[in-house]
């Protein structure tokens, strides 16, 4: 059962070869059999049940949706209404959300299963999954390795088939890297494209929910559940949702594919590179041309990115201040003991780097040099893609530069963490959509082909990565041990 | 570019942020780093550029000014550390 797709399963609850209370009580068993992943947060077992013995309901009585019954998860980011909702910090260890973000609200319209809450870099701040208060989660190819982050948790679960499709968020790779170290599918969508209300914020300007699934037929269905204008969210763009599904099968005869040669220079594992170039090449055989284009700001996205996030952090992250909810320090002295004792103890190092980092950019006498300096490189950056996005359809190139490194290899130096999200980072700052596809294995670790669109092309990547899936069966390996 | 302890304590001042004093060499150390990576922003003309907030460039949107959220109260403050009838408490501020 688990290793089917949304697709097959849904056929399997229609014909009544199994119930969505069967198929939620294995992925329940599962979940609890594979605990030393880490992947989960929170289990929402009782809730997941009555979730399933509702969709049998509705199953039965024929108003089903693609999604009705089937178990999903969500990462701990999104604030789920009477379930402690963390975002991967002490600080929001006895929060339990008042309220439903709309992506969780929209899964639950659909008649989806939860199974629970997913771990995750501290407040999606790492590349690792290994800033979590909850623990590093293990990558399930290979347990010394880190699932990348920030959506590690959802990376690992939906690779070790404890999720049939979970949610992630991407500020600056998150989503597109943690699929790519675990070889599953992510779409980052277009700013704007998914609606933020109940996603707690890192970087307001920067973040996007998006679906984390098998395939990319998977990912079209979440994607088409997730998507849509919602009046919570001041961010939320209003144009309508094309039907994902509908575009999956046209051809790629005629489609051009730029490689920007910035994302293949030093830096780039070699062994990476020949698989990116072994996945470009299929889609040669689909009737693709290919031509390189350029990037030349591409090596200021790091410096404007790592300007524009932490100061966007530190004044998102002030509203933890221990008085209205989350932790608080015991027996503060007085109010600014109350504030920074509870913020002290309850943020963990990379948020609080972050934290002091944003403060410094956005202090007296700073501001202009560092954090209207950086927003001008983000127009120029943006500019580029826009430049060769009107030379071609799409861009391709790696996710990351190398595959999975290993738990405890970089957490020490928090700048060679950053620098390793050089090809995520950029499309965030221009606010593209953009796609993480399963292309192959280096020393038995996944490689992850990065897809980069146009604005609001979700239909079109989601087609791209699906016929490329119809010639290739990169995404159908299961780890050893979770077959 | 380097932060010097001090300077490190009067950012987490501003942030009102602890943090632990035998931290404090390793956060200006980590902040140090991230200022290097920073001042190859000058290595680029911006003179002139318009900075970029939204990506599509998107303003803030308005909507008629209509009651769209009931009184909440009860559900917020059953999660707050500490209340009393009806109002957040904190350490006292005023002698």
């Amino acid at each position: 059962m688990y290793n089917k797709t949304i697709a097959e399963l849904a056929k399997g609850l229609r014909s009544g070869e199994f119930s969505s209370v069967d198929l939620t009580k294995a992925f329940l068993a599962r979940i609890k059999q594979h605990n030393s992943l880490n992947t989960y947060i929170t289990v929402t077992e009782e809730l997941a049940l009555q979730e399933a013995q509702a969709a049998d309901e509705r199953l039965a009585k024929g108003n089903a949706e693609l999604l009705t019954g089937i178990p999903v998860a969500q990462k701990d980011i999104f604030c789920t209404k009477g379930v402690k909702t963390t975002c991967g910090s002490k600080m929001l260890d006895n929060f339990i959300a008042p309220y439903n973000a709309t992506v969780v609200e929209k899964f639950n319209n659909a008649g989806a299963v939860m199974l629970g809450k997913l771990n995750m870099d501290e407040f999606a701040m790492g590349s690792s999954n290994e800033t979590s208060y909850y623990g590093a989660v293990k990558n399930p190819w290979d347990i010394n390795a880190v699932p990348g982050g920030s959506s590690g948790g959802t990376a690992a679960a939906v690779a070790a088939r404890l999720a049939v499709c979970a949610t992630g968020t991407d500020t600056g790779g998150s989503i597109r890297q943690p699929a790519a170290f675990c070889g599953i599918t992510g779409l980052k969508p277009t700013y704007g494209r998914v609606s933020r209300y109940g996603m707690i914020a890192y970087a307001s300007s920067l973040d996007q929910g998006g679906p984390m699934a098998r395939n990319a037929e998977d990912a079209a269905i979440m994607l088409q559940t997730m998507a849509g204008f919602d009046d919570k969210d001041s961010t939320s763009v209003d144009l309508p949702v094309p039907d994902y599904m509908a575009g999956l099968g046209n051809s790629l005869q005629g489609l051009k594919i730029g490689l920007p040669k910035e994302f293949f220079g030093d830096g780039l594992n070699s062994d990476v590179a020949a698989t990116i170039e072994a996945a470009v090449n299929e889609y040669r055989k689909l009737g693709a041309t290919v031509t390189e284009v350029s990037m030349p700001t591409l090596k200021l996205a790091i410096p404007a990115y790592y300007v524009i996030a932490p100061a966007e952090c530190s004044a998102n992250l002030s509203r933890f201040d221990g008085v209205r909810f989350g932790y608080r320090c015991e027996n503060p002295a007085d109010l600014t003991d109350l504030y920074t004792r509870s913020r002290g103890e309850a943020f963990g190092k990379e948020v609080k780097r972050r934290i002091l980092m944003g403060t410094y950019a956005l202090s007296a006498g700073y501001y202009d040099a560092y954090y209207i300096k950086a927003q001008k490189i983000r127009r120029l950056i943006s500019d580029d893609f826009k430049k060769a996005l009107s030379e071609v359809d799409v861009i391709m190139g790696p996710v990351a530069p190398s595959t999975a490194f290993g738990i405890g290899e970089k957490i020490g130096n928090p700048i060679e963490m950053y620098l390793s999200d050089i090809y995520t980072i950029a499309i965030n700052l221009a606010g593209l959509p953009a796609m993480s596809v399963p292309a192959g294995f280096v020393k038995g670790m996944p490689v992850g082909l990065q897809i980069i669109g146009n604005y609001f092309a979700e239909d079109k990547l989601l087609n791209i990565a699906h016929q490329y899936q119809q010639i290739t069966d990169w995404h159908t390996y299961t780890p050893k041990g979770f077959e | 570019m380097s932060l010097t302890a001090d300077e490190v304590k009067k950012i987490a001042h501003l942030a009102r942020l602890g943090i632990d004093e035998q931290d404090v060499v390793s956060y200006a150390k980590d902040l140090s780093g991230m200022l290097d990576l920073m001042t190859q922003m000058g290595d680029l003309d911006t003179d002139g550029v318009e900075p970029m907030a939204h990506p599509m460039d998107q303003v803030q949107r308005l909507r008629p000014d209509a009651v769209t959220e009931q009184d909440g109260r009860e559900k917020f403050q059953a999660i707050a550390p500490q209340v009393e009838a009806g109002l957040y408490l904190v350490p006292k501020v005023i002698e």
